[in-house]
């Protein structure tokens, strides 16, 4: 049976709802798989006495009528979980056990899925390779020396490895979906309030948003429908009514106009890429879709004002972690100053602590009509370019990333470069959009890239459908050989 | 003691200084739960009770806007005659302090809730406007204990993300007798709308005043120093002269002010340079990405607006015009909205005039005494009603009802009912207080005598006799009246 972790998350779901499998023996395969796969370093804690206790009970009185029965499910160690640890990747939280339950896990939990562990990511999500995490970079199981992307990056490495079957992470800048194109797997970025926040420790507050990670379209459409919702905890939650996007999903994309924005196509972009967009975009026209340029000329200013904006709020987001009231404390310091000092010293990694330093300058007076202010109407700016598109297309497509999965080490020392990952992630965030990142080829390394699919506000359905379409007339295989095992 | 021009200067060596005062209130918000969580706000309780993990900045916790709070700082922006801006945002200013759980607090920085207003001060020397600058909500922080442990300090977090608001005053104010009125008319004015409670034993109110000096007939202001936190008013008026004397010691001696921070010592009565500007705090404001911008609609603001009591200048007003009450008395009788509730109930039932000169008399000066407020006085409106008809009608004399005032007061009887019990009923029967006097008159034939060849003053000996004979009870009036008649005779 132990081909079943490499189905899908629907097909388990079908496996569980017609008895032939109990959830209990589900769990006992990911969990035999998970402790023969821990050179991967996905997993920053597990729980599996926990998981298999709640399939027992499962399995015992099963409700089949939810939406992930009895499913066991590793998430991104940035969701606060009851009673188990939620370090965000940082020493500082090193050991921290929340008493309470983030809002998107809570729905998972309501849906009948039951908690595995807590996955790797990098340091307060600031990461695109998960090499800035302090327990240690996480390996793509795509080949031994490759990263797998970040800050989702264990979450992505545990999915293409088979250790969950779906998972959850968070998208500041492009930490779903690149992850999901380094490894082959789907990710969804939904619109920016369509997912509570509360209860994930923030990076971003205006960009953070949760989403599904998962194997298949039809897996991603399950699992959005099941974390999301409104949550009058979360002042920036959207008030709306759930929808069915599993039971709307639907294959006929016909006469749907689709935007090939020109900006995208940037300099030194590897020919692979360039290819697979247009194979993209050959799959849609056959599939009835009309193929429409546009244009949104304040692309190239999307990750400046990212990298602005997103350090700004950080720097202040992390200002709570003190080492007073919860985390860790430096045992150092003969007075409260040197106490934090020593404490955020020795508790925050170089990533964090660069970010930190870049938001409180472009905050400081003197600086912040220059830095912040200016990049806030950028943002306006950026927002206005898809608005206005919007009006002309449903969808926009674009690469996921500029390249496929690069080396472990490859670029921890040129920051810059490592920025640059996020390219065509970022605008999305900017513009509090919904976007998907879907496989789509392998380029000649046999890595795996991915397509983005950006969408309209609350448009989920929308991309849903086509990234469907795509899916089932895009034959992409992942090249995964367990070498690991 | 009333002044009839203001002349509060401070006299220099040289030169003839104006002080320049302009004030920032915290005013605590009167509501059930925080601004941004839903734990309680009650004074005293245990250390710690009353902190969500919102409130301790947990990770992943998010701010959600209390509405009543809204509401309250609404309220109040009406009630300070001030424009209710229909959008406002929320700020985040950040520092590091260990009762600071978040690492910085949310407040309100460029665009405040409510705008520019006004509040009318009555001062001896005429009514003066002071002007409002702004209003603004923002999060109270916890509290520091340094002195529980010689090594430790503690942290009391019952505090941390109750709603304050934030009242500046425009630089209108010149004198510590203004800044008393001043807070005085914003404490009334907050207590009629059951905005702030305006304890300041209990912090409910306190304050960063801003002084400075200029030269009697400059146009432009000196330069400013603020004192952080003082939370009396007799200590922010000690704290303003003591500051103005300061500068101008200081600019006396050709010296220049340094724009700083300062704390008044209370105990040595002098303020002291906390930090100067150079060493200013750069909170780096920018706009709480929790919290969308705060929309208000028109509707609210008008229902708000219907919905406010009559606040104390309109009151004031009306008692003037129906009550026939001096500016000064109806300013007594509206300053608390128990005192105004109390002299109704009294002026309906009685003399309105003498109501009023009773209650600001022996009623206050009984409630001074025992340290009560008016709502727990041990005599009810209606019987003090009574007992200031019964000095109206002529049955009980003046002195008399100061009797049978200290007997309400120990018993809380119905005055009628002690009049008639003791048989304090004044003497009005003028037959028999005729009666009374002639008895007198002849007893003193002497005296009567030495009255008619020309020693008047005899008039009071005989009133007096009159007096001590009737047991006090003998109308005053009428004594007068026939002891004339019959000594002319």
């Amino acid at each position: 049976m132990s081909e079943v972790v490499n189905k899908n998350l629907s097909e388990i779901i079908e496996l569980i709802k017609k008895k032939e499998i109990k959830s209990e023996e589900l769990t006992n395969l990911y969990i035999d798989r998970a402790n023969k796969s821990k050179k991967l370093n996905s997993y920053i804690t597990t729980c599996f006495e926990y998981t298999t206790q709640k399939a027992k009970e499962f399995d015992k009185k099963p409700n089949f009528n939810s939406l992930l029965p009895g499913v066991p499910l590793a998430v991104k160690d940035l969701f606060c979980t009851n009673g188990f640890k939620t370090t965000a990747g940082s020493k500082m939280l090193e050991n921290f056990v929340p008493k309470y339950e983030s809002t998107v896990t809570e729905n998972l939990w309501k849906e009948g899925a039951i908690l595995l562990g807590k996955l790797n990511c990098d340091e307060y999500a600031m990461g695109s390779s998960n090499e800035t995490s302090y327990f240690g970079n996480v390996i793509n199981p795509i080949a031994r020396d490759t990263v797998p992307g970040g800050s989702s990056g264990g979450s992505a490495s545990a999915l293409a490895a088979d250790l969950t079957p779906a998972t959850i992470g968070t998208d500041t800048g492009g930490s779903i979906r690149q992850p999901a194109s380094f490894t082959g797997t789907v990710g969804l970025k939904p619109t920016y309030g369509l997912c509570s926040r509360w209860g994930i420790v923030a990076f971003a507050s205006s960009l953070d948003q949760a989403g599904p990670m998962t194997k298949s379209v039809k897996d991603c459409s399950i699992m959005l429908e099941a974390m999301a919702g409104f949550d009058k905890k979360d002042s920036t939650s959207i008030d709306k009514k759930k929808e069915n996007y599993s039971k709307n999903l639907k294959t006929n994309i016909k006469g749907i106009k689709i935007g090939i924005p020109k900006e995208y196509r940037v300099e030194k972009m590897p020919k692979e890429i360039d290819e697979l967009w247009n194979k993209g975009k050959s799959i849609l026209k056959d599939l009835g879709a009309d193929i429409v340029d546009i244009s949104l000329p304040h692309t190239k200013y999307a990750l400046p004002t990212y990298y602005i904006v997103a350090p700004a709020e950080a720097s202040s987001n992390l200002a709570r972690y003190d080492g007073v009231k919860y985390g860790y404390r430096s045992s150092r310091g003969n007075d409260l100053i040197e106490m934090y000092e020593n404490t955020r010293s020795e508790g925050f990694g170089d990533e964090v602590k660069r970010r930190i330093l870049i938001g409180t300058y472009v905050l400081s007076s003197g600086y912040y009509d220059a830095y912040y202010l200016k990049a806030q109407k950028v943002r306006q700016l950026i927002k206005k370019d898809f608005d206005e598109n919007f009006g002309k297309v449903d969808a926009i497509l674009t690469p996921s990333t500029p390249s496929s999965a690069f080396k472990i080490g490859e670029k921890t020392d040129n920051p810059i470069s490592m920025y640059l990952n996020d390219i065509f992630t970022v605008p999305v965030n900017l513009a509090g959009l919904p976007a998907i990142s879907i496989p789509a080829g392998l380029d000649k390394k046999g890595y795996p890239l991915g397509l983005q699919l950006i969408g309209k506000t609350l448009d989920e359905q929308n991309i849903l459908n086509v990234a469907y379409a795509f899916e089932k007339n895009c034959n992409f295989k992942n090249e995964i050989k367990n070498w690991w095992l | 003691m009333s002044k009839d021009k203001f002349d509060y200067f401070i006299k220099g060596e040289r030169n003839k200084y104006e002080v320049i005062i302009g004030l920032e209130v915290h005013a605590q918000v009167s509501s059930k739960s925080k601004l941004f969580s839903g734990s309680a706000t009650k004074f005293g309780a245990e250390p710690n009770s009353q902190v969500s993990l919102i409130d301790s900045a947990f990770p992943g916790m998010l701010p959600v806007i209390n509405k009543e709070c809204i509401n309250q700082a609404i309220r109040t922006g009406l009630g300070l005659n001030a424009k209710i801006n229909n959008n406002s945002v929320f700020d985040r200013k950040n520092y590091f302090y260990a009762d600071l759980p978040q690492g910085y607090q949310i407040s309100q920085y460029k665009n405040p809730i409510v705008g520019e207003g006004k509040v009318l001060l009555d001062m001896p020397y005429g009514s003066k406007e002071i002007g409002i600058e702004r209003l603004h909500l923002e999060q109270d922080a916890g509290k520091s204990i340094h002195d529980m442990d010689p090594s430790s300090t503690y942290v009391d977090l019952n505090r941390s993300g109750i709603a304050l608001m934030e009242i500046v005053s425009k630089p209108d104010l010149r004198s510590p007798e203004e800044v008393n009125a001043y807070i005085k008319k914003l404490r009334t004015i907050m207590r009629y709308l059951g905005t702030c409670d305006g304890n300041m034993q209990e912090g409910s109110l306190r304050a960063d005043v801003n002084v400075s000096v200029r030269q009697l007939g400059d146009k432009k202001f000196g330069t400013r120093c603020e004192i952080k936190n003082v939370n009396s008013i007799k200590f922010m008026q000690m704290a303003i002269e003591y500051e103005a004397k300061r500068q101008v010691e200081l600019l006396d001696e050709g010296k220049k002010i340094e724009q700083e921070t300062r704390l008044f010592d209370t105990k040595k009565n002098e303020t002291r340079s906390m930090r100067s500007k150079e060493n200013a705090h750069d909170y780096r404001y920018f706009p709480d990405p929790d919290l969308l911008p705060l929309k208000i609609e028109q509707k609210l603001i008008d229902d708000l607006k219907k919905s406010l009591p009559e606040l104390p200048d309109n009151k004031k007003e009306r008692f003037m015009r129906d009550y026939g009450l001096n500016s000064y008395e109806a300013n007594v009788l509206v300053s608390e909205k128990e005192i105004s509730n109390y002299y109704e109930e009294v002026a309906k039932l009685s003399d309105k005039k003498l109501a009023a000169t009773w209650m600001m008399g022996d009623l206050f000066a009984m409630l001074n005494d025992k340290g009560l407020n008016i709502s727990k006085s041990p005599i009810s409106a209606k019987n003090f009603a009574e007992l200031v008809q019964s000095i109206k009608t002529g049955e009980i004399s003046g002195r008399i009802a100061k009797e049978v005032f200290e007997l309400m007061v120990e018993s809380g009887d119905n005055p009628k009912k002690i009049i008639e019990s003791k048989g304090m009923k004044q003497q009005s029967d003028p037959k028999e207080l005729e009666k009374i006097i002639n008895e007198i008159l002849t007893k003193n034939k002497d005296k009567v005598d030495q009255y008619k060849s020309g020693k008047e003053k005899l008039f009071g000996f005989f009133v007096g006799q009159v007096m001590k004979k009737s047991g006090g009870k003998a109308n005053p009036q009428l004594t007068n009246e026939i002891l004339k008649k019959l000594l002319k005779g």
